[in-house]
């Protein structure tokens, strides 16, 4: 047998184990990357169909996604546009200067630092009426930003629900954003007042339900102050004049005059 | 921008402090931060490896490997992230091995100092982690300089400050099962407490 | 057979690579706060490591020695890519709540040690046996620190509530402290404690010895 530590050897060795090791991890990588992709696919879009609590109508979640629009929004213009929404990736529109717009400090209540000029919405129609709008929202809690889909009824002032699909927040504390029963308590809460001011917000402690506030409220996670305050914040960004305000008003109005 | 800068280093040391907030590096944490000189010599090691590994692989991911980043040789549609883990390790083994050569051949002071501790860095695997969070953060170039440095600095005063602690403990009266390792664990886990107050500091 | 099952069983408690060899312990913190993704990532880890130290022993006699760790490298990098992509695949929940662990397992100090010590020496079959063996060792420890955490933190096994908690009409008050990930040093450091007084012999010896306090002198009675 030739001597195993040869120059001749070594470099053999190498670069067979490179070719095999290359092989398999080719066939299983591109074996594995529809269902992958799928996969990946499919875990937005729970999420959102879980924001909009659909899921109890349609029965599965591909079923809801059937009656769901995706659609490319001008944030500034609060216009729809026809965009495709196929090769949207919201990472890649902060990546590029002139798709996105810094926020100055005293505009970023919501500490994301960046807003995208695209935003990617969803509209769920039932017999061609609209029935509920979802928007992606982010904001800083207290170890990062949440990232999640609110959705909105039909009058455009009523939550559905709120859902976040990623967040690094303290488990047990502000992690309890992800309780169902927190969750539940978005149901059926307002947005806006009579004059367009938003007054929805997470309070901290209880609500008190004696008083007029109580429709735009929510119970505060304990122990979380600043989840509770992050959330409250980013709400307030999103739904603001530099967030969906427009978009949402012009909707309003479409509906409205159609 | 330099703002910004700032922001990811103290990020990276402080509130997700790669051994502290995200546990890694363990092994070599725990195993070597009996003495505090061979910490301070292994967190600098470390600090050097990541600061370069950091940005090469950053570079490596945004040229070759990404979605799209072959364009230049005509294959649009080709992802090669699948590849990534063995190539961030490929490019930290190989870049522990340079160092090492360099730093014997050029610098043997420094090779003294810190040749015992280049070859266990390796497989440490804060060294990858941190490529892997620099991917999953997916940072720009120049952003992944600072926090590749942030992520070593952050580690390194881990280990020295444990080091610290530890020395005292020797003197201290543990109960027996609990010596050495046990009280160890203890410890860095109380540290770990202690980082978790700098969450919801925004800068 | 007898020297099978010693291979197999001593990594479980007299030589288990966490407790006593305090190798690989990054992952079992971090992914610890719920049994599920405790267990998958346990069968990831064995599954590496048997097969790592099967393919590496094949190997072994024609692997030049001046390549031979990169080539140990390469074989577990290929196996841990492709027990990611399968977790992708298959279930993609549990791989984004380990997110970057999977990854880390090659830098796992227990597979590239054991590669190295007893792969390197050994036949295939019985090195895929002391892996499979060092893999049952990770794994007791990380279904330890697993059970307890999710147990006492959200009064859970494996997502099924065992303690009826407070907040749902019941009588338990969960402990987050247990959620949080630092406690698994804490259950770590006190299972090392528990392994040790039961096993007398792995206690390391203090490097300092406190000195018995001088006996209190008998004070004269002055009555």
């Amino acid at each position: 047998m030739q001597n195993k530590d040869s120059i001749k050897n070594t470099l053999l060795i190498g670069i067979g184990l490179c070719l095999v090791c290359a092989a398999v991890i080719s066939v299983i990588a591109v074996g594995l990357k529809e269902l992958q992709k799928s996969n990946a696919v499919l875990d937005q879009q729970k999420k959102i169909v879980a924001a909009a609590d659909l899921k109890g109508f349609y029965g599965t979640t591909e079923s809801a996604f059937d009656s769901i629009e995706e659609k490319i929004i001008d944030i500034e213009e609060g216009l729809i546009t026809d965009i495709s929404t196929k090769k949207y990736d919201l990472s890649k529109e902060l990546k590029d200067p002139s798709r996105y717009i810094a926020l100055s400090s005293i505009e970023d209540i919501a500490t994301i630092k960046k807003r995208e000029n695209f935003s990617k919405v969803f509209l769920e129609y039932r017999e061609d009426q609209l029935n509920t709008v979802i928007l992606p929202v982010r904001g800083y809690g207290l170890w990062g930003i949440l990232y999640g889909y609110l959705a909105i009824s039909s009058d455009l002032n009523t939550i559905v629900g709120l859902e976040f699909y990623q967040h690094k927040e303290t488990p047990g504390l502000g992690a309890e954003v992800d309780n169902p029963k927190w969750k539940a308590l978005w149901r059926g809460k307002k947005i806006y007042d009579e004059n367009g001011e938003i007054l929805i917000k997470v309070v901290k402690g209880k609500v008190d339900n004696n008083t007029d506030m109580s429709t735009y409220e929510v119970d505060g996670l304990s122990g979380a102050t600043l989840t509770s305050n992050g959330v409250s914040n980013l709400l307030a960004y999103w739904l603001g004049d530099s967030g969906f305000k427009k978009f949402l008003n012009n909707l309003k109005q479409e509906n409205i005059n159609g | 921008m330099l703002e910004s800068y700032l922001s990811i280093f103290i990020n990276a040391v402080f509130i997700e402090n790669i051994a502290l907030s995200v546990f890694l590096g363990m092994c070599t944490f725990i195993a070597i931060s009996k003495k505090i000189d061979a910490a301070i010599g292994l967190g600098i090691a470390v600090i050097v490896i990541i600061g370069i590994t950091v940005p090469l692989n950053n570079l490596i991911y945004t040229y070759i490997l990404k979605e799209g980043a072959l364009a230049w040789l005509g294959f649009p549609e080709v992802s090669l992230e699948f590849v990534g883990l063995i190539s961030y390790i490929g490019v930290i083994a190989a870049t522990v091995q340079i160092l090492e050569m360099f730093l014997d051949r050029y610098v043997p002071v420094l090779y003294n100092a810190l040749g015992i501790f280049l070859p266990l860095i390796t497989v440490n695997c804060a060294i990858l982690g941190a490529s892997l969070f620099m991917v999953e953060k997916s940072l720009a170039f120049g952003e992944s300089v600072v926090y590749g440095l942030g992520a070593g600095v952050g580690w390194a005063l881990a280990i020295a400050m444990l080091a610290g602690i530890r020395e005292k403990l020797k003197y201290s009266d543990i109960p027996d099962g609990l010596q050495g390792l046990g009280i160890t664990f203890i410890t860095v886990g109380l540290m770990c407490f202690g980082f978790m107050s700098f969450g919801g500091i925004s800068i | 057979m007898a020297k099978t099952s010693e291979v197999l069983l001593s990594p479980i408690f007299k030589d288990n690579p966490i407790a006593l060899q305090v190798l690989g312990i990054c992952s079992a913190l971090a992914v610890t706060s719920k049994l599920y993704p405790t267990l998958i990532m346990c069968v990831a880890l064995t599954a590496t490591i048997t097969l790592s130290n099967f393919f590496i022993s094949l190997i072994r006699n024609i692997v030049p020695s001046n390549i031979r760790i990169i080539v140990q490298m390469t074989i577990i990098s290929s196996l841990v890519i492709i027990v990611d992509q399968l977790l992708k695949a298959y279930d993609y929940e549990t791989s984004k709540t380990l997110s970057v662990f999977v990854g880390l397992i090659i830098t796992n100090c227990i597979v590239m040690g054991r590669a190295e010590a007893y792969a390197m020496q050994n036949g295939p079959y019985m090195s895929m046996v002391d892996g499979f063996g060092n893999g049952l060792g990770y794994s007791v420890i990380l279904i330890i620190v697993g059970s307890i955490r999710e147990l006492i933190g959200s009064g859970q096994l494996l997502g099924v509530q065992i303690l009826p908690l407070v907040s749902e009409g019941g009588w338990y008050v969960s402990n987050n402290f247990f959620l949080l990930p630092p406690s698994s040093f804490l259950i770590i450091g006190l299972f090392i404690w528990f392994l040790r007084s039961w096993k007398t012999e792995q206690v390391e010896p203090a490097e300092f010895k406190m000195s018995k306090n001088a006996p209190k002198e008998v004070k004269a009675d002055h009555a």
